[in-house]
């Protein structure tokens, strides 16, 4: 088990269907830190993300090789437990997604699926985590209503609040900013700064100033090769690769 | 004006013109019914109509209340039967059918739904109602018989509306859920079926109506005796059936007595109706904020 790094692929390929999309696949990703993963639409980041946590599992057509390593267990073995392995990598989505329930049901949900019935319990911890999503001094006095009437940004910082509250050691960001107005992002973004300590963070982001704003490490991905792994200062100032400097120049993508 | 401008006026009025003749459909029928029924009402009494135990046509004492009960308990029973049945299969469906399967499942509910409510009752007299006799005794045509029958009748109604209101959540809320770490059923139970709740009671509403409306099927199983059955394995007739029974022969006042019993049906129907909008209303507020 390797202590830097909290997962490793080896030889990971991806399909959809006949579609090849992760190529040959060999990456680590830093523990309690933050990587960016960037690069052109279509180049397999989000794909890559939704494979750590099995979510592309949904999609009948998906199919993969090699493995994925989780403190060095495979997370594809047949003895994985999926629910737990959901629990320990939490997942935020592109688009704000809270269900159609209350702000305070939107943070209680997963611990009650997971068998919390400590009402005393669930309400410290929906606390705790709307704290530290940075929202509760906002909607502290509506945790009762829904969830649908926040703004988008809230929203956002909602289902952040809402991963956090089954205590994940993973959190994986779809974009999580792609859809909301500077402000909003701003906020996100120093979300990110003040759970990098507790979290490993994996950030899909098409914004490179966000990705150098938020992550220590970064991976460009090309047509589902990681073309460049490396520090986000070093990156982003001093590529190693013509094709990561043709792309943060913005030559192409 | 130029033309297109006359074309535009001409297909908005036009549409116009056929939205009126539904509305007016709608209404000639209550009134008609309401013109015949009306006079017996008046010359019964409306409480005496409502309420009355008998219906003895030779005698002119005509009372509904057995067929009221007989229609809702027949009702009733048969959505308590078909709603689990029902939204199960709408569940499966949607969730976890695979692609083969639902090609064949589907067009087998769908083809439920164009088999003619005779031949259903034919299905009924020559399985359902031999198997209640030797199974609970008396004569076999009874309640029990009548909403089997009818709940078989009204599951595609069900299921393919149900269907359609679950796909219609979006794929966002299921992952969410499944993201936290949610297995499958926790997601339909808590997720998926609260959100798509508005729309399941839709779906029930029309099964309702259409298992209240049901005549043919429920005559020839029910054994349409005119009396409260004290338990289901007792006859019953219902409201519709006492209309298509009698109407054969029936005379003067016997003949507007049944168009006043279609006015009591009328009447359950848009009070049901009334009731069920209701909480289809204020389930969508408090799921959706009105958002869903």
């Amino acid at each position: 088990m390797n202590i830097e790094n909290v997962i490793e692929t080896k030889n990971l390929n991806t399909y959809f269907g006949d579609h090849h999309i992760l190529k040959d696949l060999n990456t680590q990703i830093p523990r309690n830190a933050v990587t960016a993963l960037i690069g052109p639409s279509g180049c397999g980041k989000s794909t890559f993300l939704r494979t750590l946590n099995r979510m592309n599992d949904l999609i009948p057509i998906f199919r993969k090789e090699g493995d994925i390593l989780l403190d060095g267990k495979d997370i594809y073995s047949k003895k994985t437990d999926i629910v737990e392995l959901r629990k320990r990598v939490g997942m935020v989505f592109q688009k704000a997604n809270p269900f159609p329930k209350s702000i305070y049901d939107n943070v209680a949900y997963g611990l009650r699926i997971h068998g919390e019935t400590d009402e005393n319990k669930i309400d410290k911890i929906v606390e705790k985590s709307l704290k530290a999503a940075a929202l509760w001094d906002e909607i502290e006095d509506k945790i009762h209503e829904s969830a649908l009437g926040l703004s988008g940004g809230q929203q956002q910082r909602l289902c952040i609040a809402r991963t956090i509250a089954v205590s994940p050691e993973i959190i994986l960001m779809d974009e999580p900013c792609s859809a909301l107005d500077p402000i909003s992002t701003t906020k996100i973004e120093d979300l990110i700064h003040k759970l990098k300590d507790k979290y490993t963070i994996i950030i899909v982001t098409h914004n490179m100033q966000q990705a150098t704003r938020v992550s220590k490490y970064t991976s460009f991905f090309l047509n589902g090769e990681i073309i460049e792994n490396n520090k986000t200062s070093k990156l982003f100032v001093d590529p190693e690769n013509k094709k990561t400097e043709d792309y943060i120049t913005g030559r192409f993508g | 004006m130029d033309k297109n401008k006359i074309q535009e006026k001409i297909m908005e009025k036009t549409l116009l013109i056929i939205a009126l003749l539904s509305i007016l459909a709608i209404v000639l029928i209550i009134g008609f019914i309401f013109l015949e029924g009306f006079p017996a009402i008046q010359e019964i009494g409306f409480f005496q109509f409502m309420l009355g135990m008998d219906w003895s046509p030779k005698k002119d004492i005509f009372g509904v209340f057995p067929m009221i009960i007989g229609t809702l308990l027949t009702t009733i029973i048969a959505l308590i039967i078909a709603i689990p049945l029902s939204i199960g299969c709408a569940i499966f469906l949607t969730e976890y059918a695979p692609e083969n399967m639902k090609k064949i499942l589907k067009p087998t509910i769908q083809s439920l739904a164009g088999i003619p409510s005779v031949i259903y009752g034919f299905v009924g007299l020559v399985l359902l109602v031999p198997f209640l006799r030797s199974t609970f005794g008396g004569t076999g045509f009874n309640v029990l018989g009548a909403s089997i029958i009818l709940a078989i009748m009204i599951l595609p109604t069900i299921i393919s509306i149900s269907e359609d209101a679950l796909l219609a959540i979006p794929k966002s809320f299921t992952e969410a859920s499944y993201g936290l770490g949610a297995t499958k059923w926790q997601t339909i139970y808590k997720i998926l079926l609260p959100a798509a709740l508005p729309g399941l009671i839709t779906a029930i509403i029309l099964g309702m109506g259409r298992a209240i409306g049901e005549t043919m099927a429920v005559i020839m199983i029910a054994g349409n005796v005119v009396e409260i059955p004290g338990s289901i394995f007792e006859p019953v007739r219902t409201l519709t059936a006492n209309i298509a029974i009698e109407m054969g022969y029936a005379i003067n006042l016997h003949y507007n007595a049944l168009f006043a019993t279609g006015i009591i049906l009328l009447i359950i129907i848009m009070i049901l109706l009334v009731i069920a909008n209701y909480i289809e209303h204020k389930k969508k507020l408090s799921v959706g904020g009105g958002e869903l």
